[in-house]
């Protein structure tokens, strides 16, 4: 049962990779959304079997076959649901089939065999993320992990004939070895501290030993776990590869770069919850990062002019909230917020696609403007998610954004928790920044102008005639998604309710299985929910309420009613507009400094010093005018077989030398 | 017949004997048979050698014959089914490639069943004699189909080069054997090994020379660094399903002639040698992958990339534990089939016009020819390390080996340069998949060639979905070396 789920994703890939290219694009839209729907199905069956479960024994474990076993070793490839997997199936599956009808149109001008390629990427995609989030031990989790990374490259780089796409999705996979190296190492530590690489097994024996009080071997394996969350959820100092990523197709940005991939992190320390929560140090770092991560990229999407750059910063950012909730220890907060982001960030990216849909490719929010009355469906879908996301009351960002905080406030973190608050006064700015520059005001320029230059590649010639007339609002298979999502981003913050507005906080109690070890329980220390408490999480509230409202007023006040304000303030501190629009010069320091000298030392000093290359050319020119035979004594003269002997002699002198040193 | 050996000794040799009678047959079957039989002859190639790998199942334990020249057992027997499994895959890429290249098939054949044999006997050699003979058989036959293609010079030079450097490195190789024959009174590993582990012995300078000469002398034959230089001109210039079976099945009897030598001749010496190896593993993963990552041809990428796997093998044998070495057996086993593949879809590329070993030839090959690109991408993602290919859980094994056994730095820097490797592979990836490009070689496919693609896929996928069976196969030949001896060795 549990298999099928991953399952039908690969089957829906197999059949588009294999006869895509000969079928019509209805027919291979069809195999793939089919395949997600069906997953969905499956997971929803799935679900409901396991709710059904006591609270106590809520898992269900498939063990598919022994994967290794050697000695008293052994790894098996189980499938393993449990209610955190539980919100991760039906996430991915969920949004992802929204997000394939989605680009049945979005994708539509594309040719026929680049459609099944699309198509067959996104399923495989699917596919190895939910093994990601179904596997009951780290090898698998690996294999979902490196799975969803080359995807993710491949589709990000999917208009290769544009240089920046090839260029984003080489960096992507570049920052994401670092990553995955320091995963990769914490795996194998774990492996050896622990003798095992089960999930369950691996928070029992944590438990057993205890907190670490100094740092030890398990902080540094959760740090080394860290690291690579770091890569995969785009984290300071990994997040430069994700604002990149957005050279991809808008729906790609929308399931892989916001809703499922990018929080593969934070799930697989959810999924450790037990054995993060016995290495304090770590989790200190953890929540630090989160939190400058959160501010960093909130401070950079407030300059960008390209509506996807300011998401992205926008995802890094509200990324960097889930990590601050891992870090204090609010494991339920962190996948809740995951969970509520999933919906409107991937409305939000769909938002964005039908209006660069509707112009042509155009990107930039200063040739947007007014756009509201053209796209109306795309206007309050987007508008909904715009509030979702600044934490306006009642809908579900606001629940899940809020319980950070207070779990930060409550937990004692008074600094981590303001910073946390004055990202969220950022990220209503921007977000209302985008709302009011792209669908309030006035057109800047003709938008045809606008196609000449940005046109994508695929678009054809009679599309962009039909929007000198005018714009089309998404079309039915896009509107259908944003309007779900728009639905969710409203409705699905009501789960987790929290106590002190009337509601139990179901979404808590039912993750909380996932983040217990099985027999010792050892749950962060949360306070009794008394009255006092409930005073203190009601006054929270009215402040980030009151900070929503006033960065959406800011927003209002700069970039609608005021435009002229705006430029004035960054005309008077030009130093730091500057800094913002270039990012903090990250990407110039990283180049600089670990790029460039990578670079120089493999290609000037490795290829022509040891590398000597001789075979090549020299041979050719020279056998052409000369006979073979004296141009191979030549060659053989001059002294490369000479050269190599004496490097293998000398091998002999410094290992000589060795033994004469020591 | 010699007093001493029996007959029993060559019920024992029976796979050697029939290699060696069917490499006869070869050559007379070239003589016999018209003109332009290359087909028949690559049939009876295989016949011989699938004979061969069946008279491997006639006995069973572990034995010593011929006065202790030659070991039969299941490590033994391990490396021969990777041998004659590795030649049976080059004869398969090679019909075509002769074809195209008008060289003569029948001696290419007979050398390629020479080297299998050269390699079978270093394989089960526990004799300096034995491992010569077999390093030398193994070798010489290597020199000539290095260079088999006359008319082109490449070949030529790399042959002459191989040749070269090859006869310098035996000479160092053979002089660390002299004094260690010299110091010891004995030829036979599993005799001299006690000798060594007296207090006076082991401290001996000239028992060190020795062993540090042996070291640099076995380090060509893996082509660790510095001793590699003549790696990437012997592969680019090579026939290229030569190249894939010096790369695998050379390397491959390399490493089981090291395991034999320090393993069960000088356990004594284990922190001397252990330390230059651990030297030798870092900067050969290191020099390797680096320079893997500027090539913009194909067999040379693949060498610099073999020569960073030396690497990662020298990894279990530092560890030296059994762990350590059953995990060096399966990672040569999931290289040999890794290695083949990506080497056959390079063959597939071959044209009578086009040598299909640049970068760009694979530009846009997903388009052209999506199953040669897609096995391909199986071989770079298992080359790199990548899940759920068999890569990944060679790696994995001989990772977690290494931190078992506490080198925890070298495990670190393994799986650094796995990170770092992954991108020239990755490079070819985007190539075949992300490059719409009209200039890109066509490839063409004969069945020889695509059953040699599919042994090398299955495997690939199957051993990094289900590698129990192998594992439990590589451990139980890993014991067989005495490896328990040498771990109790340490102190």
């Amino acid at each position: 049962m549990l298999l099928l789920i991953p399952l039908l994703p690969l089957v829906g890939f197999l059949l588009n990779a294999s006869f895509g290219r000969r079928v019509s694009k209805p027919a291979a839209g069809a195999i793939a959304c089919g395949a997600m729907i069906a997953s969905f199905l499956v997971s929803l069956v799935s679900v409901f079997r396991l709710i059904a479960l006591p609270a106590d024994a809520r898992a269900i474990a498939q063990q598919v076959f022994t994967w290794i076993s050697s000695g008293d070793l052994a790894v098996a490839f189980t499938l393993r649901l449990d209610p955190l997997s539980a919100v991760m199936i039906l996430v991915v599956t969920g949004i992802g089939s929204l997000i394939h009808i989605y680009s049945t149109a979005y994708m539509h001008e594309e040719r026929d065999a680049e459609y099944a390629r699309y198509f067959s990427y996104l399923n495989l995609f699917a596919a190895f993320m939910l093994v990601l989030v179904l596997g009951s031990n780290f090898l698998v989790l690996f294999v979902g992990w490196e799975g969803v990374g080359l995807c993710s490259y491949l589709l990000i780089g999917f208009w290769y004939e544009k240089k920046s796409a090839s260029d984003a999705g080489k960096k992507a996979f570049i920052v994401n070895r670092i990553g995955d190296f320091g995963f990769i190492l914490g795996v194998l530590l774990a492996f050896v501290h622990f003798g095992t690489l089960d999930f369950q097994e691996i928070a029992r024996s944590s438990a057993a030993l205890g907190p670490e009080a100094a740092f030890g071997t398990m902080s540094l394996i959760t740090l080394l776990l860290f690291v690579g969350a770091t890569g995969k959820s785009a984290q300071i100092p990994l997040y430069v590869w994700l604002p990149d990523a957005m050279e991809g197709p808008t729906p790609v940005s929308a399931l892989i770069h916001a809703a499922t991939m990018v929080t593969a992190g934070v799930y697989m320390i959810g999924r450790n919850a037990v054995l993060f929560s016995h290495a304090p140090q770590t989790l200190t770092i953890i929540a630090v990062v989160g939190v400058a991560t959160a501010l960093l990229a909130g401070t950079i999407g407030l300059v960008q002019n390209d509506i996807k750059r300011v998401l992205a910063y926008s995802t890094v950012s509200q990324l960097g909230y889930m990590f601050l909730a891992m870090g204090v220890g609010a494991y339920a907060a962190g996948i809740f917020h995951l969970y509520t982001h999933a919906f409107f960030k991937a409305l939000l990216f769909l938002g964005s696609g039908a209006v660069i849909h509707a112009l042509a490719g155009e990107q930039d929010l200063r040739r947007m403007g007014g756009l509201k009355k053209d796209l109306p469906i795309t206007y309050w879908t987007f508008l909904i998610g715009a509030l979702a996301i600044s934490g306006v009351p009642l809908l579900s960002g606001f629940f899940s954004k809020d319980e950070i905080l207070y779990r930060t406030y409550a937990s004692g973190h008074t600094l981590l928790w303001i910073v946390g608050l004055l990202t969220s006064l950022l990220t209503a700015i921007y977000m209302f920044r985008i709302v009011f520059l792209a669908f309030h005001g006035h057109r800047a320029e003709p938008f045809a102008d606008a196609q000449d230059r940005h046109a994508r590649p695929p678009q054809s010639g009679s599309h962009e005639a039909a929007h000198a007339a005018h714009l089309h609002d998404a079309p039915p298979a896009m509107a259908i998604a944003l309007v779900v999502l728009a639905v969710g981003s409203v409705a699905a913050g009501y789960v987790g309710l929290p106590q002190a507005l009337g509601g139990s906080n179901r979404f808590e109690k039912f993750l909380e299985p996932s983040f217990t070890a099985a027999d010792v329980r050892s749950t962060p220390d949360v306070p009794d929910d008394g009255a006092a408490t409930e005073g203190l999480e009601l006054g929270l509230m009215a402040v980030s309420t009151l900070v929503a409202v006033g960065g959406i007023g800011l927003a209002f006040f700069f970039f609608l009613a005021n435009p002229r304000a705006s430029d004035r303030v960054a005309s008077q501190f030009p130093g730091l507009h500057r800094v913002l629009m270039h990012k903090y010069y990250v990407d110039e320091i990283y180049d600089a400094a670990i790029v460039q000298p990578i670079r120089i030392v493999s290609e000037d000093g490795l290829w022509k010093g040891l590398d000597v290359r001789v075979i090549d050319g020299a041979v050719n020119d020279v056998a052409g005018t000369v006979g073979g035979a004296s141009a191979l004594l030549r060659r053989l003269q001059t002294g490369s077989v000479r050269a190599y002997a004496a490097s293998l002699f000398l091998g002999v002198v410094l290992i000589l030398g060795y033994y004469l040193w020591r | 017949m010699p007093a001493g050996v029996s007959l029993r000794d060559f019920y024992y040799l029976l796979p050697e004997l029939v290699l060696t009678g069917g490499a006869l047959l070869v050559l007379i079957a070239d003589v016999l048979l018209p003109r332009r039989s290359g087909h028949a002859l690559a049939w009876i190639t295989l016949l011989v050698l699938a004979a061969t790998l069946a008279s491997l199942g006639t006995f069973s334990g572990t034995h010593e014959v011929a006065h202790g020249l030659i070991a039969v057992d299941e490590f033994a027997l391990f490396f021969k089914v990777v041998f004659l499994v590795s030649a049976a895959v080059t004869v398969l890429m090679s019909v075509r490639y002769l074809e195209i290249e008008g060289a003569s098939p029948g001696e290419y054949y007979f050398l390629i069943l020479c080297a299998t044999l050269g390699m079978m006997i270093l394989a089960g050699g526990i004799d300096l004699i034995t491992i010569f003979i077999g390093l030398e058989t193994m070798a010489v036959s290597f020199y000539i189909l290095v260079g088999f293609i006359k008319p082109n010079q490449k070949s030529n030079e790399a042959a002459v080069k191989y040749f070269l450097l090859g006869a310098f490195s035996l000479g160092i190789l053979l002089y660390g054997m002299s004094l260690l024959y010299g110091l010891s009174g004995t030829t036979n590993l599993r005799v001299m090994a006690p000798v060594f582990f007296g207090p006076e012995t082991r401290h001996d300078p000239r028992l060190i020379l020795a062993v540090m000469l042996v070291v640099a002398g076995v380090g060509f034959k893996i082509a660790a660094v510095p001793f590699h230089m003549w790696a990437p001109d012997v592969y680019e210039g090579a026939p290229t399903p030569v190249t894939a079976f010096l790369s695998v099945g050379s390397k491959a009897a390399s490493f089981a002639m090291i395991l034999r030598i320090f393993l069960e001749g000088l356990p004594a010496m284990v922190h001397d040698w252990q330390i230059l190896f651990e030297a030798l593993a870092i900067v050969t993963m290191t020099v390797g992958n680096l320079a893997a990552l500027t090539q913009t041809n194909l067999k040379r990428m693949l060498a610099y990339s073999s020569i960073a796997h030396a690497g990662y093998i020298l990894i279990g044998l530092v560890a030296g534990t059994p762990r350590g070495v059953s995990a060096m057996l399966i990672y040569l086993f999931i290289y040999t089939f890794m290695q083949l593949g990506a080497f056959t879809v390079i063959v597939l590329m071959r044209r009578r016009d086009v040598v299909g070993d640049e970068l760009k030839d694979f530009s846009g090959l997903h388009f052209r020819h999506p199953y040669a690109a897609f096995a391909m991408l199986l071989f770079m993602l298992s080359l790199g390390g990548i899940p759920p290919t068999a890569g990944f859980m060679g790696k994995f094994w001989l990772f977690s080996a290494a931190i078992d056994a506490h080198y925890y730095w070298l495990a670190v820097i393994g799986v650094l340069n796995s990170a770092v490797s992954l991108y020239y592979y990755i490079r070819l990836v985007v190539f075949m998949y992300l490059k719409k490009d009209a200039t890109g070689s066509e490839p063409s496919t004969t069945p020889a060639l695509t059953v040699a693609l599919a042994i090398a896929v299955v495997a690939t996928i199957y051993i990094g979905i289900y590698p129990r069976v192998l594992f439990e196969i590589a451990e139980a030949s890993a014991r067989t070396l005495g490896v328990v001896g040498i771990t109790a060795a340490l102190p």
